[in-house]
């Protein structure tokens, strides 16, 4: 029915490929009867001029089947994301996963003194340049929502740093219409082009509908425009389980992947071809406390459904995985991210985003983010699997070795231990209790303070070419004045 | 006879069955039921004994709503049959609430709704993408006591200064409290645009709105 060019299933399915279809039948169903609430006259009229039934003053759009299926056919099946420096690319692709931290912070968890505070640029640059130097977050995020700027041009603020202070591939998002033309100059000054940009894109752009099915003026714009620009949009529904969303995870399934079909829809129309990554960002509804929680286990379970329903229409993957609810680096930080980070790499979800992100998804720390970088290692490890062949088994081997012999010093080992064993860094505790005393009794989350203040001290990050950084800056300069 | 239709109406409200309670608010009417005695030991009482077992963490969220939604559709049967006539047991205070000017987020702020509701001020929510005028005119009509602003998105918590400003030039600042509420915003932002109190989350709102009214009734 549709093309896939995925390698393989993903080791996790928690729904069967009748579920997966009962769910797509549903909602294609939804679409064409029920419809969605677009507050964005162009994309209407878009829809209207394609043969969808608009109606204009309820700004109510109903999608009928055959055009939802055009555009499955239509959008791109894998997504190359450049890096400045095209050693750090990554292929969205199968079951490959890549991790960036958790996005758009409205909070900094002070690595230095323990403080929550509003982050200012220069947590951005430390943010930046410490998952710069990480093994395992694959990607950048514009990830902390800075205070000293200007707030109305704070979307836009955040990316020149991430631009300057490392060459990974970047996951953002604007807060307005303009944010993401005058990030997208950005881009464009970085890729050498407009045209060079749409061949090569660096960033992903978030776009989220509104739950249930309906889609804002500034998101719906930002996804019309990426589409044009040929730049990958996310599109993230965010049902909250119970209230904004049914609150049966089957019945959320549905709602959010007619939330993303209708997005699909706006942009294959604006753009056939433009590439389109199935996200989202499920919350579970605390029915005590009323607060949106992302370290629930029913978050993660709805998100590697969507993902399986995703992958049947061969289209790569996102979701928010590697968050807790906790507010300090504590076990919940660790068991909550831990699990999800694991479960993501599990579910073959293209791009994870979440490293660092406490507090549901409202304050970042760097203490953290190293810590998830250790899980993040652990869970790609995971996702290699247990590799079977002649040389794995070592059969011959064994038999030299023979009952009673060891194999530390055997040539099969020095061969394949590198390979077979993931070698995590000094951060996660490994020794020997004598030894742990001697180096000072330390818990993981001193260790991680450390361990952030090390990178800081001695990475260096590529710097962006000199003319190119001038362009930025000069660019940088004139947007500020306008806002001043 | 009327007692038992003011314990049902209690009752609908207990067991979370809205249709059973614009029910018996109906045949109260009918039966000539005092429509001041039947919110009052009727639905009110009930909606306290939801909200005591919400405190006691007994029931959840979809319980209160629920009861606070049948408070409110048979207070929609009962209130017309008033007609002027005062209500002993007053609300503690008017609330005026929405959510800000490019922001359809509803949930948030309707929780808040109810457990305000629940609390027992009168609760006026003027829904969601509401501009900084309409919260000036409906505030000019309803005169409220307080003012509850939500917002989740950065974009439109800086909506929230207008109202704040709005409000002082139409010179009723300091007859309303501004509270603020939502994702993006702290202590810090309300400090920063001169709203009276931040909330956390709907329990924090109830708390703060409170706290406020103790401190205006202490004032002279």
């Amino acid at each position: 029915m549709f093309k896939s060019s995925l390698s393989g299933k993903p080791l996790l399915q928690l729904i069967s490929e009748d579920e997966v279809k009962r769910i797509h039948v549903a909602s294609m169903k939804l679409l064409e009867e029920i419809g969605v609430i677009i507050h964005n006259e162009r994309a209407l009229k878009l829809l209207d001029a394609s043969g969808i039934d608009v109606d204009f003053k309820q700004k109510l759009a109903r999608i009928p089947q055959h055009i939802v299926k055009e555009a499955l056919v239509k959008a791109p099946s894998t997504i190359r994301l450049y890096s400045r420096d095209g050693k750090h690319d990554r292929l969205l692709d199968g079951n490959k996963v890549t991790y960036n931290p958790g996005s758009a912070a409205m909070f900094f968890l002070d690595h230095k003194t323990g403080e929550r505070r509003r982050p200012v640029t220069k947590d951005l640059i430390d943010l930046v340049r410490l998952t710069d130097s990480l093994e395992n977050v694959q990607a950048q995020s514009t990830a902390l929502v800075i205070s000293d700027v200007p707030q109305e041009i704070a979307d836009r603020c955040r990316l020149p740093i991430v631009l300057k202070n490392s060459s990974k591939p970047i996951v953002t998002g604007a807060f307005s219409i303009d944010g993401l033309y005058d990030m997208r100059r950005m881009l464009q000054i970085v890729a050498g082009g407009e045209k060079e940009l749409a061949r090569k894109p660096m960033a992903i752009f978030d776009t989220c509908p509104s739950a249930p099915l309906k889609w804002s003026e500034i998101t719906c714009q930002n996804l019309i425009d990426c589409a044009k620009s040929h730049i990958p949009a996310e599109i993230i529904p965010m049902p909250q389980l119970g209230a904004t969303g049914p609150v049966t995870l089957a019945g959320s399934l549905v709602q959010h992947n007619a939330e993303f079909l209708s997005g699909l829809v706006m942009a294959e129309l604006t753009n056939p071809g433009a590439p389109v990554i199935y996200g989202g960002s499920p919350t579970t509804l605390d029915m005590r406390y009323g607060t949106a929680r992302l370290g629930a286990i029913e978050t993660m379970m709805l998100d590697c459904s969507y993902a399986q329903i995703g992958k049947f229409y061969g289209l790569p993957t996102h979701a928010y995985l590697g968050l807790s609810d906790t507010k300090v680096v504590d076990a919940q930080a660790g068991f909550e991210s831990g699990i999800a980070v694991v479960l993501g790499a599990l579910a073959g979800i293209n791009v994870i985003s979440g490293p660092g992100m406490l507090n549901f998804e409202n304050c970042q720390s760097l203490e953290k983010l190293v810590i998830d970088d250790a899980i993040c290692g652990m869970a790609l490890r995971l996702a290699e699997g247990v590799k079977v062949d002649d040389a794995t088994l070592a059969i011959d081997l064994i038999r030299k070795v023979g009952p009673g012999g060891a194999y530390l010093a055997e040539k099969h080992t020095l061969d394949w231990f590198r390979k077979e064993q993931l070698l995590p860094s000094e951060l996660v505790d490994r020794v020997e209790w004598k030894a742990w005393k001697a180096a000072g009794s330390k818990n993981i989350t001193q260790r991680a303070r450390e361990s952030v203040e090390k990178s800081l001290r001695e990475h260096h990050p590529e710097p962006l070419p000199s003319d190119v950084e001038k362009d930025l800056d000069g660019l940088v300069k004139s947007i500020l004045e306008k806002h001043k | 006879m009327k007692e038992a239709l003011t314990e049902r109406l209690m009752d609908a409200v207990v067991s979370y069955e809205v249709e059973d309670a614009v029910r018996a608010a109906k045949e109260a009417l009918e039966a000539g039921v005092d429509p001041v005695g039947a919110i009052e030991n009727g639905l009110a009482r009930g909606l306290r004994i939801v909200g005591d077992k919400f405190g006691a963490g007994e029931v959840f969220l979809p319980e209160l709503m629920i009861a606070v939604e049948a408070m409110k559709q048979a207070m929609a049967v009962l209130e017309p049959a008033i007609a002027g006539r005062a209500i002993k047991q007053k609300p503690k205070g008017k609330v005026l609430i929405g959510t800000m000017e490019g922001d359809i987020h509803d949930i948030g702020k309707s929780i808040v709704s109810a457990m305000l509701t629940v609390a027992g001020f009168e609760v006026i929510d003027l829904g969601v993408d509401v501009p900084v005028e309409k919260f000036i005119a409906k505030a000019r009509e309803v005169q409220p006591d307080f003012i509850g602003l939500s917002s989740l998105m950065t974009t439109t918590m800086l909506g929230m200064e207008n109202v704040v400003k709005a409000l002082a030039k139409e010179d009723l600042r300091k007859k309303v409290k501004v509270i603020i509420g939502g994702a993006p915003t702290s202590s810090e932002w309300a400090e920063q645009i001169g709203a009276d109190g931040h909330a956390g989350d709907a329990m924090e709102a109830v708390e703060v709105t409170e706290r406020l009214l103790r401190t205006r009734e202490d004032s002279p």
